[in-house]
């Protein structure tokens, strides 16, 4: 049974060929026997789970559902989870039992999903492989010598491993871009204010985005229309009527103008990459789409311009962790300055403590101008060579990363070499777009991400040209070994 | 910009994050080389070009002020290490 796509058993419950009860028991066997291998979960909720199945189950029974009713879940540990532990990956909330849901969290729920746990992500979301998570590095199914990448790495190591149909992730540069690409599955980062940041637990707030991670876009679709919606306790929620990202899936991309741009493609990109992005650019050819050259000039700063305003919004939102009033407190404090900055330094790991010194610095009197006010300027260079971009193309296609998975503790050394790993996705945040990562091959037995970008609030658009190219192949559809 | 040792231990102490005496010189290194990163911005003038802050550029709603939560205190306070008579305690900061 988890061999099904979400879809797939959607339909098995519809027609009563399995019970919300028994699913939940196939994937709660499932993370019992093979997590151990992979340290995908932080929490396992199980009784929690089956509690929700029956549940779910006396929907289905009285046809108040909906297509995701019954259909277990597995939630990123940055959303918050009412009375149940929502760590964020760091030793400072540990002991964090989260008084509230995530808005996130409460309409899953009240969509009829059942939450399995919550996955293990890098510490406050800081990373780009699951390397920097208090509860130790997880594994990607695909070779458990290599990271399932970051920050959602948990997310898409229990996606692919099939240890649930789907799970949540977020995304301030990448982060479930980038860990689908390298666990060969579908994920999509909405338009900035789509999905609720409520009960997120923030990172960088102008740039946090939450969204899906699946086994296909058709999946990914389903999963976003019940996610996504203005939501009044977030204040940059936008203002929209609800969408169904279904409605479009099955539509024809001919005529569908797919820019390149040259930027992606040059220095930097592992050449069995470039040729697998090829051989889907042609395959989206076949599928009536045309394809022409674009330039993005000023990508190459976006790397510089994100470790100045995500560091300066993290240390402003992890100012809140100071002892007090919730999460770690160190032993013994000498007086109020010392139980601050103990529990802080005691309490938080290098990568999380690394950059809100970076955003302390750039903030602090005299630099302003220098850093933060300057990154705001080249944030605006680089999403009006989106804007103009989009005049000439519908969707962008570039590959998600620059590498298939590395090695555990490959990067760990030199923070600026992990930092590097993101420059194909960290622009998109910076601009607010959507934009989403499918499985386009293989180099060796790793799968490869590709990237479709869209002009804002274009997340419809996005899904049906990866769901009529998931029509057309089947990298979607692979597992990893002991997994299918 | 390299940073010294000073600058280090001021930013820390900015951060209210207490490091080891030991970590200070690699810390002061990683930093340094994040900052070489960052300062590649200046390779491009942007004096003509104004600050965007939101990527749609829309500004944040406001609501009315009304009161929307109830009192839960006991709920908060039960996450809180150290609570008396519905204080959140912390060592003392006014010498008597």
């Amino acid at each position: 049974m988890h061999k099904n796509s979400l879809i797939q058993l959607s339909r098995a419950l519809d027609r009563r060929e399995i019970s919300s009860v028994e699913l939940t028991e196939i994937y709660l066997d499932r993370i019992a026997r093979m997590d151990g291998k992979y340290n995908s979960f932080i929490t396992v909720t199980a009784e929690l789970a089956r509690a929700q199945a029956r549940e779910a189950d006396q929907r289905r029974q009285a046809g108040n559902n909906g297509p995701l009713t019954g259909i277990p879940i597995a939630h990123k540990d940055i959303f918050c989870t009412r009375g149940v532990k929502t760590s964020c990956g760091s030793r400072m909330l540990d002991n964090f039992i989260a008084p509230y849901d995530a808005t996130v969290v409460e309409k899953l729920r009240r969509a009829g999903m059942v939450m399995l746990g919550k996955t293990n992500m890098d510490e406050f979301a800081m990373g780009s492989s699951t390397e920097t998570s208090f509860y130790g590095p997880v594994r990607n199914p695909w070779d458990l010598e290599r990271v399932p990448g970051g920050s959602s790495g948990g997310s898409a190591c229990v996606v692919a491993a099939r240890l649930a149909p789907a799970a949540t992730g977020t995304d301030t540069g990448g982060s479930i871009r980038q860990p689908a690409a390298l666990c060969g599955l579908t994920g999509i980062k909405p338009t900035y204010g789509t999905v609720s940041r409520y009960g997120m637990i923030a990172y960088a707030s102008s740039l946090d985005q939450g969204g899906p991670i699946a086994r296909s876009a058709e999946d990914a679709a389903l999963l976003l229309t019940a996610m996504a919606g203005f939501d009044a306790r977030d204040s940059t929620s936008a203002e929209r009527p609800a969408e169904d990202y279904s409605t479009h899936l099955e539509d024809s991309i001919e005529g569908l103008r797919i820019g390149l741009p040259r930027e992606f493609f040059g220095e930097g990109l592992d050449s069995q990459i470039g040729a697998v992005i090829e051989s889907a650019v042609k395959q989206f050819e076949r599928l009536g789409a045309v394809v022409a050259e674009i330039s993005l000039p000023n990508t190459r700063l976006s790397i510089p311009a994100y470790y100045v305003v995500a560091p300066a919004e993290c240390s402003s939102n992890l100012a809140r962790f100071d002892g007090v009033r919730y999460g770690y407190r160190c032993d013994d404090a000498a007086d109020i300055n010392d139980l601050f900055s103990r529990s802080r330094g005691e309490g938080f790991g290098a990568e999380v403590k690394r950059r809100i010194m970076i955003g302390t610095y750039a903030l602090s009197a005299g630099y302003y101008d220098a850093y933060y006010l300057k990154a705001q300027r080249i944030r605006r260079l680089i999403r009006d060579d989106f804007h103009r971009a989009f005049a000439e193309a519908d969707v962008i296609l570039c590959p998600t990363s620059p590498t298939v998975a590395f090695k555990l503790g490959e990067k760990t050394d030199d923070p600026v070499t992990m930092y590097l790993s993101d420059i194909y996705t960290i622009s998109i945040n910076l601009a607010g777009l959507p934009a989403l990562s499918l499985p386009a091959g293989f180099v060796g037995r790793l799968p490869v991400g590709l990237q479709l970008i869209g002009d804002h609030f274009g997340e419809a658009r996005l899904l049906n040209a990866a769901h009529r190219y998931q029509q057309a192949t089947d990298w979607h559809l692979r597992a990893p070994e002991g997994c299918g | 910009m390299t940073l010294e040792k000073t600058d280090v231990e001021r930013i820390a102490w900015l951060a209210r994050l207490k490091l080891s005496d030991n970590d200070i010189p690699e810390v002061a290194r990683q930093l340094s080389s994040i900052l070489a990163l960052v300062e590649q911005m200046n390779t491009v003038d942007t004096v003509s070009v104004a600050p965007l802050a939101h990527p749609l550029e829309l500004s944040l709603k406001l609501r009315d002020d009304v009161v929307t939560e109830g009192n839960q205190r006991e709920t908060f306070q039960a996450l809180a290490s150290h609570v008396e008579a519905g204080l959140y305690c912390v060592p003392k900061v006014i010498d008597t």
